[in-house]
């Protein structure tokens, strides 16, 4: 029901989500973000139940502050990734996260990258992606409209294409979608 | 008046001192030297071998350099059976950092886990420090080369060129001397190799006594290796003319041994 989707550009990293918050039949929250801000360049969009969104988001968060303060050093992205899917994977059969993640940041070295996460800690660095029933509509547009080194115009453009896809065809209204880039200068919203 | 106060670890002396500690890194000052130098393009670590009898058997591995990842090795001087133990706390922390971060760990952080290992033994249980100190070299991508020392008390600090073991000072003062932190790793053997001809008794140092590691880049992989035939070793006959005449350093017996035992070694975990 949550929509998360991500693209990665020409040294960026779009993650954008809807902001209803909504269980069952009941909608709290019309302008909920979903788009975490893990230390100056990760973003974690997430989808599922607040419980586990904001317990799972919050751990990492923290793991990833002590980590810095430790060790005076920032995790990569592929790193980050790679601790949160062995977070979930450890937690998977005892109990389990309901939380799927796109994760999207920007290393000096790496550059942009995006990791698609779901909750059976599955992991994969992708060029794009979407979680949750957005995915059935959006992840043919960015298969046709995506390529190698977009800039920010495109991929604004796509996302918005992507937007106004679930806003005509899906059944769920979802009218206010948040989008947050990563770059080389940090996090900021579109 | 320190027979009072040292014979528990845990215990601070008067003056403010931990006896246990100091006497452990005694222990250290009676084994084989070893010595660590950062070059611009590598690290060179060297180490004396202590050939205690003649009947021992030929070692498999090596008694003073271990491997603790790919990206990371160490020299040892001290009590082999305590190393052991370091060692493989130092080999654990690291996969289980690939485990968890697919990454491989940074060097300072791997000398941190083994050091805060060790500080334990000077605080709490009652049992007495470890009688080791280590050379750690490794490369990771945050720092670049680096060098690091850690003693029993588990306080460690990075160094460009550094010596441990047996007169240890006399190594440290020629390496305060001679080093040069521009030159390359072929300078930093020669200059390791006369640093340990000056730290072993004169009449004992032969080729076959010294180990080496050099550990450098190609590419984007580390690669750990005793120095390799083309280095230009081009008059090795000069580096020990003054302590043993001509004895070459790369051919003799225990040193290719040394290599072939690390080569096949090598490509067998491949």
């Amino acid at each position: 029901m949550d929509t998360v989707m991500g693209i990665v550009g020409d040294g960026f990293c779009i993650v954008a989500a809807d902001c209803s918050a909504a269980r069952s039949i009941l909608v709290f929250n019309h302008s909920e973000d979903k788009i975490v801000e893990l230390d100056g360049n990760k973003l974690m969009g997430q989808s599922g139940p607040q419980c586990d969104t904001s317990n799972f988001a919050e751990y990492i968060q923290k793991n990833m502050t002590l980590y810095e303060l430790n060790n005076d050093l920032q995790l990569s992205t592929h790193a980050a990734a790679n601790f949160m899917r062995r977070e979930l994977a450890t937690a998977l059969r005892k109990g389990p996260y309901q939380t799927n993640v796109l994760l999207g940041g920007f290393d000096k070295s790496a550059g942009p990258s995006l990791y698609y996460l779901d909750h059976l800690s599955s992991l994969q660095k992708v060029n794009f992606g979407a979680h949750g029933y957005a995915s059935n509509f959006v992840l043919s547009i960015f298969d046709r409209e995506w390529k190698h080194g977009l800039t920010l115009e495109e991929a604004r453009a796509i996302i918005d294409k992507c937007i106004f896809e679930l806003q005509t065809r899906f059944l769920l209204s979802q009218p206010k979608f948040k989008l947050k880039i990563v770059d080389a200068d940090g996090i900021r919203e579109l | 008046m320190a027979r009072r106060y040292d014979s528990s670890t845990t215990t601070f002396s008067p003056e403010g001192r931990l006896h246990q500690v100091e006497y452990a890194i005694e222990a250290i000052n009676n084994a084989g030297t070893a010595v660590g130098i950062l070059a611009k393009d590598g690290i060179v670590l060297a180490g004396e071998k202590q050939k205690l009898s003649g009947l021992l058997a030929p070692p498999k591995g090596s008694e003073k350099m271990y491997k603790l990842d790919e990206h990371v090795t160490s020299v040892v001087a001290g009590l082999t059976a305590d190393a052991n133990i370091l060692i493989n706390t130092a080999r654990v922390a690291a996969q289980r950092y690939i485990y968890t971060y697919q990454e491989p760990m940074p060097v300072e952080q791997m000398v941190k886990r083994v050091c805060n290992y060790k500080q334990s033994y000077t605080q709490f249980g009652g049992l007495r420090p470890f009688g080791v100190a280590f050379l750690f070299a490794g490369w990771d991508e945050h720092y670049g080369y680096q060098l690091y020392m850690s003693d029993p008390s588990g306080n460690y600090s990075g160094w460009k060129a550094t010596c441990i073991g047996q007169n240890n000072q006399a190594g440290k003062s020629l390496l305060k001397n001679e080093y040069d932190e521009s030159v390359g790793v072929d300078e930093a053997l020669k200059l390791a190799v006369k640093v340990l001809v000056k730290t072993m008794d004169a009449t004992s140092a032969s080729a076959d006594k010294l180990e080496f590691c050099v550990l450098t880049r190609e590419g984007d992989k580390v690669t750990l290796a005793p120095p390799r035939a083309h280095m230009p070793w081009s008059s090795p006959a000069t580096h020990l003319s003054w302590c043993v005449p001509a004895l070459p350093l790369v051919a003799p017996s225990a040193s290719s041994a040394y290599c072939q035992g690390r080569r096949s070694r090598r490509s067998s975990m491949k």
